[in-house]
C-alpha cells in the first residue's frame, strides 16, 4: 500500500475539508440557536447518564471522602437484596392493578359520555379534576380520608353497615398496596377518559349505521367496531400509564413510605432511601438502572410510536 | 362551572349534521339540542341509566374536592369531627392565615404551626421560569432540526431522541452531585470543590428544565408541516435567520407552542421528586414540597394544610379553566388522537 498521497489526491481532500468548513459556517447560525440546548442536554443528559454508570462500579457515599471502585459489586448485591426484589413484585403489582383499572373505567366513561346527553362538558370536568389537581394535594387528602379514626372512607362505611370495623387503609399489609391503587386510579381516570374521547370521535359513523342495517346489537357494535378501533389510543394509553406506573414515587412517599413492612416500597422509593437516606449513591444508581432495563421495553415501544405518528 | 370544550362539541355537531350550511354556534346548539329530544324517545331507558351510571361515579370524583374546600375553612376541631362536617357553621379564615403565615396569629394558632407564603410565590417563579425557557429553547432546537440543514443535524438529533428513553431517575442521583459541584456557584472554587454549588438554589430547579428532548421532538413533527417556501421567501426578503424564527416560525407553532407551555407549567408545578431532593432552606421550598414537608412536621394541623392544599391547586383549575381549549387541542397535536 503506497502510503503517500499523491499532490492530487491531498487537494481533494483538502477542498472537501475547505468545503465542509465552508458549510459549517455558512450555517453557523444553526449551531448557534442549538448551542443552549445542546449545552443543557450536555450535562444534565449525556454527562448524567456516563456518570451514573461510573457510579454503580463505586461505592460512592456523598458523607465520606472516599469513594473506592468496588467492580461488580453492588450489581451482586441488588441480585441478593430481598428488599430490591421485593420492591420489584410491589412495582409490577402496583402497576398491573392501576394500569388496567385507569384504562377500563376511563374507557367505560368515555363510551357513556360518547352519547347525545345533557350535562355532558359537565360530567366531563368533574373526571377531570382529579387530573389537574397537583399530585401531591391528591396524595394528601386521600391520606385524610383513609385516616383509621377520622376518616371519611370509615366512617361512611360503617355507617353503611359494608364493614364492622374500622379499617386501618394504609398501615393494614394487605390493604396498604390497594389503597394506593385506588387513589392512584381516582386521580389518572380523567386522562384516558379524556384520550379515549377523541379517539371515539374519530371512528367514523357509518361504520356503526351499516352494522346497525346488518342487525348488530350494542354489545356487538362495541365488540367488532369501537374496540378494535381504538387500538392505537389502547396501546398510547397502555405504554404511556406502564411507563408513568413503574415509576410511582410520590403517594408511596407521602401516604406509607414504603410501609407497612415493605408491603408498599417500590423501585423509585427503595432506591430514593438508598440515596438520599444511607447516602450510597453506588448503590442506588445500580438500583435505577434495574428500572431502566425495566423501562426499556416500554419506551421502545413509546418512541416507535411517536416514529409512528412522524409518518403521518 | 361551565366548561365546555368547544372543539369537541364542534365536532361532535358535523357528525350529525353533515351538510348544513354555516350556523352560528347558538343555532348550531340548538339544532343539536332539537336533535337530542327527537332522540329521547327511543332511548329514555338507556339515557336514564347512562345517568345512573354517571352521577353516583362524578360525586366520588366531586366529594373530596367539596370536603376539601369545606374543610379548609373550618376550625381544627370541626374536622375531627364525628359525623363529619360538611358545611362550616362559622367559616374561618384561620387556616389559610396560619397557612399562608400572614396577618395576627393567635397563641393557639401559633401552637399549630404555620406555612409560608413565600412557597406558592417559589413554585410560581420556578414554574413560569421553566415553563417561558424550555418552551423558547424547545422552539429554537426543534427549528433547527426541522427547517436547517447542517453537517452533524442527524447525530445530534438521534442522541436527543434517543435518551427520550432514559428515565428521569437514573439521571436524578448523577445531577444531584452535578448540581453540587457546579464552578463558581454557591461557594464553590472553579474546580467546582467546596460549597454545595445549586443545591437548595433557584438555578439548580430551573437549570435542568429548560430542555425537553420530548418537547423539541413534538414541536419539531409540528414544523416540520411548515412549507419552506414560506422560509424562503422571508430570507430573499432579507430576513436574518432569528428573525425567521421569531417572526415566521413561531407564530405559525401556536397551537404546539401553547401545548408544550401548559404541559410544562403543569409538570413544573406539579414536580415533586427534584425539588425535594436539592432543596433545603425551609423559605425556598416549592408549593408541593412544602406541603408534604408540613405533614411531617404538625401532623395534626389538617385544617391549614387543606387551606394550603386548595392555594395549591387553584392555579392548575385556572389554567384549566382559561386553556381547556388547547388542552384538548395539547392531546390531539401531540399525536395522542387514536
Amino acid at each position: 500500500m503506497p502510503t503517500a498521497v499523491t499532490p492530487a489526491r491531498k487537494d481533494i481532500h483538502q477542498s472537501r475539508f475547505r468545503w465542509f468548513l465552508w458549510r459549517v459556517w455558512r450555517e453557523r447560525s444553526a449551531y448557534f440557536f442549538l448551542l443552549p440546548g445542546v449545552i443543557i442536554f450536555s450535562v444534565f443528559t449525556l454527562a448524567a447518564l456516563i456518570f451514573a454508570i461510573y457510579l454503580t462500579f463505586h461505592r460512592w457515599s456523598i458523607i465520606e471522602p472516599d469513594k473506592p471502585y468496588v467492580g461488580l459489586q453492588n450489581y451482586e448485591d441488588m441480585l441478593h437484596d430481598e428488599r430490591f426484589v421485593q420492591s420489584v413484585v410491589n412495582t409490577i403489582y402496583f402497576t398491573g392493578a392501576s394500569v388496567p383499572l385507569t384504562m377500563l373505567i376511563g374507557l367505560g366513561l368515555a363510551m357513556l359520555l360518547n352519547q347525545p346527553i345533557r350535562g355532558r362538558a359537565a360530567f366531563r370536568t368533574a373526571y377531570y379534576l382529579p387530573v389537574i389537581t397537583p399530585f401531591v394535594v391528591s396524595a394528601l387528602l386521600w391520606k385524610w380520608l383513609y385516616n383509621g379514626d377520622f376518616g371519611l372512607f370509615n366512617y361512611y362505611l360503617l355507617k353503611g353497615h359494608i364493614i364492622d370495623e374500622p379499617l386501618l387503609w394504609l398501615s393494614d399489609k394487605n390493604l396498604a398496596m390497594p389503597a394506593v391503587v385506588l387513589m392512584t386510579v381516582w386521580s389518572g381516570v380523567g386522562f384516558s377518559m379524556v384520550v379515549y374521547l377523541a379517539g371515539l370521535q374519530s371512528i367514523p359513523a357509518q361504520l356503526y349505521e351499516s352494522a346497525k342495517i346488518d342487525g348488530a346489537g350494542v354489545l356487538r357494535r362495541i365488540w367488532y367496531i369501537t374496540i378494535p378501533m381504538l387500538r392505537p389510543t389502547t396501546l398510547f394509553l397502555l405504554v404511556i400509564g406502564i411507563i408513568g406506573s413503574l415509576q410511582v414515587f410520590t403517594q408511596i412517599f407521602l401516604m406509607t413510605s414504603g410501609g407497612p413492612v415493605n408491603r408498599t416500597t417500590t423501585m423509585v422509593y427503595y432506591m430514593y432511601l438508598w440515596a438520599f437516606k444511607y447516602y450510597d449513591m453506588g448503590y442506588a444508581s445500580t438500583l435505577a438502572f434495574a428500572l431502566f432495563l425495566m423501562l426499556l421495553v416500554f419506551t421502545g415501544l413509546q418512541l416507535r410510536l411517536f416514529r409512528r405518528s412522524e409518518a403521518i | 362551572m361551565s366548561l365546555t370544550e368547544e372543539s369537541m362539541v364542534e365536532r361532535d355537531a358535523s357528525t350529525t349534521e353533515p351538510d348544513l350550511p354555516v350556523l352560528t354556534r347558538r343555532q348550531r346548539r340548538k339544532r343539536r339540542r332539537a336533535a337530542e329530544r327527537g332522540h329521547e324517545k327511543t332511548t329514555l331507558k338507556a339515557k336514564l341509566a347512562t345517568y345512573l351510571v354517571l352521577a353516583p361515579i362524578a360525586i366520588l370524583f366531586i366529594a373530596p374536592f367539596a370536603w376539601l374546600i369545606s374543610a379548609s375553612f373550618q376550625p381544627i376541631s370541626t374536622i375531627f369531627s364525628s359525623p363529619p362536617t360538611w358545611v362550616p357553621d362559622d367559616p374561618t379564615l384561620d387556616g389559610y392565615k396560619g397557612f399562608l403565615d400572614v396577618g395576627e396569629l393567635s397563641e393557639a394558632q401559633e401552637a399549630q404551626g404555620h406555612g409560608d407564603w413565600r412557597w406558592f410565590a417559589n413554585s410560581a417563579f420556578v414554574a413560569i421560569s421553566i415553563t417561558v425557557l424550555q418552551t423558547f429553547f424547545n422552539a429554537l432546537c426543534a427549528y433547527v432540526f426541522a427547517k436547517r440543514r447542517f453537517p452533524g443535524r442527524n447525530v445530534i438529533f438521534v442522541l436527543f431522541l434517543g435518551t427520550m428513553m432514559v428515565p428521569g431517575q437514573v439521571t436524578l442521583i448523577p445531577n444531584y452531585i452535578i448540581i453540587q459541584h457546579i464552578p463558581f456557584f454557591g461557594g464553590n472554587d472553579w474546580t467546582g470543590s467546596g460549597g454545595h454549588g445549586w443545591l437548595d438554589s433557584y438555578f439548580g430547579l430551573i437549570m435542568p428544565g429548560i430542555v425537553s428532548a420530548f418537547g423539541i421532538f413534538l414541536l419539531r413533527q409540528y414544523m416540520l408541516s411548515i412549507p419552506d417556501d414560506l422560509l424562503d421567501a422571508a430570507r430573499i426578503d432579507g430576513a436574518g435567520e432569528f428573525r425567521i424564527f421569531w417572526s415566521v416560525v413561531l407564530p405559525l407553532c401556536t397551537p404546539a407552542l401553547a401545548a408544550n407551555a401548559i404541559f410544562t407549567f403543569q409538570a413544573a408545578w406539579e414536580d415533586f421528586f427534584w425539588p425535594l431532593v436539592i432543596m433545603s432552606s425551609p423559605d425556598k421550598l416549592t408549593a408541593p414540597v412544602g406541603l408534604a414537608l408540613f405533614v411531617v412536621q404538625n401532623e395534626t394541623s389538617w385544617n391549614l394544610l387543606f387551606a394550603g392544599s386548595v392555594i395549591a391547586t387553584l392555579p392548575m383549575i385556572l389554567v384549566f379553566i382559561v386553556l381547556q381549549r388547547h388542552f384538548v387541542r395539547g392531546i390531539a397535536v401531540t399525536g395522542i388522537k387514536g
